[in-house]
């Protein structure tokens, strides 16, 4: 009888006023038993409406209480983000890690962060570039400062490496080309170091960025590498590190931007502009791109015998949202 | 299927058209070459296997030896008409050429085709704008910039000293000296600004500092951290509201000139 009555009594209800303002919910029939589609969406929409109000209700509640309580307040609760919640990892960095230290001084970078070795970098693309990746390269050089660019022409890889290294390279990157985009970027520490492989999106060129800068200058940038905090995450931060000349040129004022989120590495090249002491004016130039990475081999690029450090295995490591691997 | 012709399907035809000439149907007595993993059969069907489909076509390995290979296709079809002969030959001349090219491009680094999962790559894709709108790059970038301006990593080369000289303000009393030295010395600097910053907004900074100056010269010393904080403050508001009250105090801002004294302060401050 009480389910039979709720029904009929709210379908009256629903026919006769629009948005009643006091509206008796308890009863026991749920918004999904009305079969009928119209009363049961406008069932739904009353009930939606309801939950809005007691929500905001139960806000201005919270406020009041808070102002109230004035200094004693408890403090206001942090939103979740998934930086948040983010699985710890152990294999983190500590910045007073000695170990850590200890690796990073004898690492393969080592010449580099000593000021013993100058890098002085080549970029080269897969076989047969289209329009778009040859203008990436180009821009591309422009940033980095030292660079070269190169055409394939159809050399394999393992015999341009003992060349460059005969010729004083510090560094390799080819950027694959898939569809007249480029796609993949394939990064490697030439003296024996290690070759790092990523999967490059969104490339924009910089006539494609919406901004009215001039070109990127001769000078050195500095750089910024933002959130690398595993260990995995600071080999790869040193390494765009090396790329870069260890002093950068302040006069120049541009800056090289790798922000490390969620796994994405963005890169972003910027001009900027000290306003005043709490102010700075950033303007966009030079190309943009992001970069996820996909495997990290030890020594050069050998893509059988390679002794790989760290592969990307979907199956096992995207298996949770919260974690995160650079 | 050309305009003129229409190709052959079946698989032993010799020269690919559908003809009356060249169907291996059609004809009793026919010859074809084929490849098989690499290596060439002469196939030969004649009138008398008609009746056995299943030893119809007799099978002959042809040698590697290109040379030798025509040779042999020749002494096998030898009575055979001229046709026939011939494009078998054109035939297998085109095979073995194919064959060289394939194992020449086997030799080179050859693409591999990855196939994507469109699944995966909407949820890469996905992820990347999320990732892109969580990381907000201007933030992180200016903020990072401000850090390093702050920890002295540039050094002497823009010259907003504003912590250090109020720094050295509070070390010192609250006298009318040294004042008249900040003033001094905030004057000295903004003639340094005004060299220096040619082309920056040497305008803007140079009230932002006579606001300072201004406004530390009036108040006391213990209210020096609230007109720190006010002014900062305002400053971080953004530019116009600043222009306000800068251009207000513009036309009575007077530039006191004390005598030198310790000129050591500025060395403190910096």
């Amino acid at each position: 009888a009480g389910d039979g009555g709720g029904p009929a009594g709210s379908a009256a209800e629903g026919g006769g006023l629009p948005a009643p303002q006091r509206v008796l919910f308890p009863p026991t029939f749920s918004v999904s038993e009305i079969k009928n589609k119209q009363r049961r969406h406008f069932m739904f929409l009353r009930w939606k409406q309801q939950q809005r109000k007691e929500k905001l209700a139960a806000k201005k509640k919270r406020r009041k209480e808070r102002e109230a309580l004035g200094d004693k307040a408890p403090p206001k609760a942090v939103p979740k983000t998934i930086e948040n919640q983010r699985v710890y990892d152990e294999t983190t960095v500590d910045p007073n890690d000695e170990e850590v230290a200890f690796d990073e001084a004898t690492d393969e970078f080592a010449p580099y962060f000593n000021r013993q070795t100058v890098p002085k970098i080549l970029i080269t693309t897969s076989d047969r570039p289209r329009g778009r990746t040859v203008r990436f390269c180009e821009q591309l050089s422009t940033v980095i400062p030292n660079s070269h660019v190169y055409y394939r022409r159809g050399l394999a890889l393992k015999r341009i490496i003992p060349q460059c290294i005969a010729r004083d390279f510090t560094d390799l990157i080819v950027i694959n080309e898939d569809r007249k985009i480029p796609n993949g970027l394939l990064l490697s520490h030439l003296p024996d170091g290690p070759t790092a492989h990523f999967r490059m999106s969104s490339v924009r060129l910089r006539k494609e960025i919406k901004r009215k800068g001039k070109e990127p200058t001769e000078h050195a940038p500095e750089v910024i590498l933002n959130n690398f905090t595993t260990r995995l995450g600071h080999s790869i931060g040193r390494m765009f590190a090396s790329l870069f000349p260890h002093d950068p040129q302040f006069i120049g004022r541009q800056v090289a931007t790798f922000h490390n989120q969620r796994d994405y590495i963005f890169f972003r090249f910027h001009r900027y502009i000290f306003k005043s002491e709490k102010k700075v004016g950033i303007q966009e130039l030079g190309p943009r791109f992001t970069l996820k990475l996909r495997s990290l081999q030890k020594g050069t690029f050998d893509s059988k015998f390679g002794e790989y450090e760290w592969i990307h295995k979907r199956r096992e490591m995207d298996t949770s949202r919260r974690k995160f691997h650079l | 299927r050309t305009k003129t012709q229409n190709f052959c399907r079946n698989e032993y035809n010799l020269t690919g058209l559908c003809n009356r000439s060249s169907c291996p149907l059609a004809n009793s007595q026919y010859a074809t070459v084929r490849e098989e993993k690499g290596r060439c059969y002469l196939y030969m069907k004649t009138i008398e296997r008609a009746a056995f489909p299943r030893r119809l076509w007799e099978r002959v390995l042809l040698s590697k030896n290109y040379e030798k290979a025509l040779e042999e296709i020749d002494e096998n079809l030898i009575y055979w008409p001229r046709f026939i002969r011939h494009k078998c030959k054109q035939r297998f001349t085109k095979i073995t050429q194919y064959l060289i090219r394939i194992r020449k491009l086997t030799l080179k680094r050859q693409r591999k085709l990855v196939p994507l999962r469109r699944k995966i790559e909407r949820r890469e894709n996905r992820r990347e704008e999320k990732a892109l709108i969580a990381a907000q790059l201007d933030n992180a970038i200016e903020k990072e910039l401000l850090e390093r301006l702050k920890q002295d990593t540039y050094g002497d080369i823009y010259n907003f000293p504003i912590h250090a000289f109020d720094k050295a303000l509070q070390q010192q009393d609250a006298e009318s000296e040294s004042e008249s030295d900040a003033e001094k010395e905030e004057d000295d600097e903004d003639v340094d600004k005004r060299e220096f910053v040619e082309a920056d907004d040497s305008d803007l900074s140079d009230f932002e500092d006579m606001d300072k100056l201004e406004t530390s010269s009036e108040e006391e010393q213990e209210e020096e951290e609230e007109v720190e904080k006010k002014a900062s403050h305002s400053k971080s508001k953004g530019k116009s509201p600043l222009k306000g009250p800068a251009r207000r105090k513009r036309p009575y801002i007077e530039i006191e000139y004390e005598e030198e004294t310790e000129p050591t302060t500025k060395t403190k401050a910096a």
